[in-house]
């Protein structure tokens, strides 16, 4: 008897020890569910070097937890405030396994997006989990200042010096009476056979700006060409056609013509409607001056300027009507398609260069030849950069390197 | 004085664009600038539109060559116009001129986006064209080209990698698909920054003639 009572005891303890085990495991596991992150560490904020002043940087390294899966951190929120044990606001989120954070806004104080320069702040970096979030400890003060120079575009502004340098030698050079030797190209020594042409066949000529609004270069280097054409356009009589793509485009392409009229001699035959805007959508523009090209025949068409993927339509369409073409653009991608639909090409630099060439003005032509200099420069930079990089000279390479 | 403001005006804001790029503290000086071109290419808007109408107006009354042409092209900018300004179809005013359900959207989606889609269709067929007669072996530049062509056009298909995919690979350079990513990455890169050097130097150049205002074409007539 006194045997069952004892194993009988010794079973409930059993039991109930196994019980408190269960309880105490449950609790642990709770215990390990509610556990916060560790929060991100080595908390730094400093004023973004190179700009403004109008930006705060805030790095950190990432939390323990970041990346190790039961705990994950879905993101960090950065919080900042004006005092150190005030109020402090999110102002932004970073993805998990972002080291990095810029605070920046804009100098109108009216504007939502303001932020002050020369103003005291603190931060703090908090990694959220599924369970809430963990705050590093309190960063600051820290004021953005604004720098005076930004030193990495430092070789760039060598670079322009250098360059503005030898373009100013050769404009004097060119102005006491040197003369230059600027090479031949060959699209430009075609200008005046393709009017000419257009003047035997009694055919329009026609003149594509392209799709570049008045601020591109390659529209303004456009305009100077433009002006040349017109002018001999009205010695030998012949009509000229300009759709446009942009307004404010057509009303200098309007200026152009007209100077190009008067210093012809000929005011009289300047007919403001030969230049007007078509429109700006970009294949609405296509199919116009593809129209005008099937309908009128123009035995000349310029395409100088910025052009897209209208390029070879326009140019194809051009080649097949039988015009003689001149093209030109800065457009890397659509100067293979020029090439091949078009009598002449002005590659790249070319079409600025042109601008300089056709105006015949020796001080114009000053700048073609620094701008051929400061090609030899850049060739000679690229063989010894090879050479530096080759032999592991990373110096060199370093005097040329640009951002960050 | 009819060139000399504008050549003043050219000159006091280039230079600040390029301080701008070089100085932070002047960085947000360019973006003001940059406000009074838009301010400007609201204006040219008006002139856009006013020369559309007179010009195919002038067409239509004097029946010019083509003349019925300037009908469809009047009609079209009327109708748009219309759509446009007085926002059609739309159920609050305040709501975008393309808002859905309005006239402007029904235009954009059922006119001008087939029309552009139509236009864009047919480089395919300008490039086959272009092709055509840009490979052509005439000389020994041509044939160059049409060898690169052939091998990234094979590279680029399963095709090449059927007919080289044998080779071992201590030799897998040879395999079109490699091939035609050294063609692109070697001497089609080298070639397009070698005319993108040039036209950063060409931009560098004719910015300094507009500045120094030694390029004055764009300024138009000193006639009246």
């Amino acid at each position: 008897m006194l045997k069952h009572i004892i194993m009988l005891v010794l079973m409930v303890g059993l039991m109930t020890a196994v019980g408190w085990a269960q309880e105490e495991g449950t609790a642990t596991d709770s215990v390990v569910q509610q556990t916060l992150a560790a929060p991100p560490t080595n908390v730094q904020a400093f004023d973004t070097p190179n700009d403004n002043g109008h930006s705060i940087t805030i790095e950190w390294d990432i939390s323990a937890d970041d990346g190790q899966g039961l705990n994950n951190v879905v993101k960090y929120l950065i919080l900042r405030s004006a005092t150190p044990d005030g109020q402090f606001a999110e102002i932004g989120a970073a993805t998990p396994g972002a080291t990095t954070f810029k605070n920046s806004g804009v100098k109108d104080d009216e504007d939502p997006n303001y932020f002050p320069r020369e103003t005291d702040f603190y931060y703090t970096v908090s990694a959220v989990t599924a369970d809430g979030g963990a705050e590093s400890e309190v960063v600051g003060p820290v004021r953005g200042e604004g720098q005076f120079f930004d030193t990495r575009n430092g070789p760039v502004l060598v670079g322009c010096l250098l360059f503005t340098i030898f373009t100013i030698f050769f404009i004097r050079k060119a102005k006491s009476g040197a003369k230059l030797y600027i090479r031949p190209l060959a699209g430009i020594d075609a200008v005046d056979e393709a009017i000419g042409r257009a003047t035997e066949m009694g055919k329009p000529i026609l003149y594509i700006l392209g799709l570049g609004s008045a601020a591109d270069i390659a529209t303004i280097a456009s305009f100077t060409i433009l002006g040349r054409v017109a002018k001999k356009v009205a010695e030998y009589q012949t009509s000229l056609i300009v759709p446009c793509y942009d307004p404010i485009v057509m009303t200098v392409a309007q200026e152009t013509v007209k100077t190009g009229y008067y210093d012809a001699g000929r005011p009289d035959a300047y007919n403001e409607d030969d230049v007007f805007f078509l429109t700006n959508q970009q294949f609405a523009y296509v199919g116009g001056v593809n129209g005008i090209m099937v309908r009128q025949k123009p035995a000349t068409n310029f395409y100088l300027g910025k052009f897209y993927a209208e390029s070879l339509i326009m140019a194809e369409t051009g080649s097949s009507a039988g015009a003689i073409q001149i093209s030109g653009t800065d457009e890397v991608t659509q100067i293979p398609f020029f090439v091949v639909a078009c009598d002449y090409t002005l590659i790249g630099e070319e079409l600025y260069a042109a601008s300089a060439y056709l105006g015949g003005d020796p001080t114009l032509l000053g700048t073609l030849k620094g701008q051929d200099w400061a090609k030899a420069g850049v060739i000679i930079s690229i063989i010894l950069g090879i050479i530096a990089a080759v032999t592991g000279q990373t110096w060199f390479t370093e005097l040329f390197h640009v951002g960050n | 004085m009819k060139r000399l403001i504008p050549v003043l005006i050219t000159s006091i804001v280039g230079t600040v664009l390029v301080f701008s790029v070089f100085f932070p503290m002047a960085e947000t000086w360019g973006e003001d600038f940059s406000l009074f071109f838009d301010i400007i290419a609201v204006f040219a808007f008006f002139l856009g539109g006013g020369n559309l109408v007179r010009v195919h107006l002038i067409k239509v009354l004097n029946k010019k060559g083509d003349w019925k042409f300037s009908i469809v092209t009047l009609i079209a900018f009327a109708i748009t116009l219309t759509a446009g300004l007085f926002k059609f179809g739309s159920v609050d005013i305040a709501a975008s001129v393309t808002a859905e359900g309005t006239w402007m959207q029904t235009i954009f989606n059922n006119i001008i986006a087939p029309l552009s889609s139509t236009m864009y269709a047919l480089l395919a067929f300008f490039v086959a064209s272009a092709s055509y007669r840009a490979f052509r072996a005439k000389n020994r530049e041509a044939t160059i080209l049409l060898i690169a062509a052939f091998i990234i056009l094979l590279g680029r298909t399963p095709l090449g990698m059927f007919m080289t995919g044998w080779i071992p690979e201590w030799f897998s350079i040879a395999q079109i698909p490699n091939l035609a990513v050294w063609i692109m990455n070697g001497p089609n890169l080298a070639g397009q920054r070698a005319i993108l050097i040039g036209v950063g130097l060409g931009v560098v150049a004719m910015s300094l003639r507009l500045i120094l205002g030694m390029d004055r074409t764009y300024l138009g007539s000193d006639h009246d």
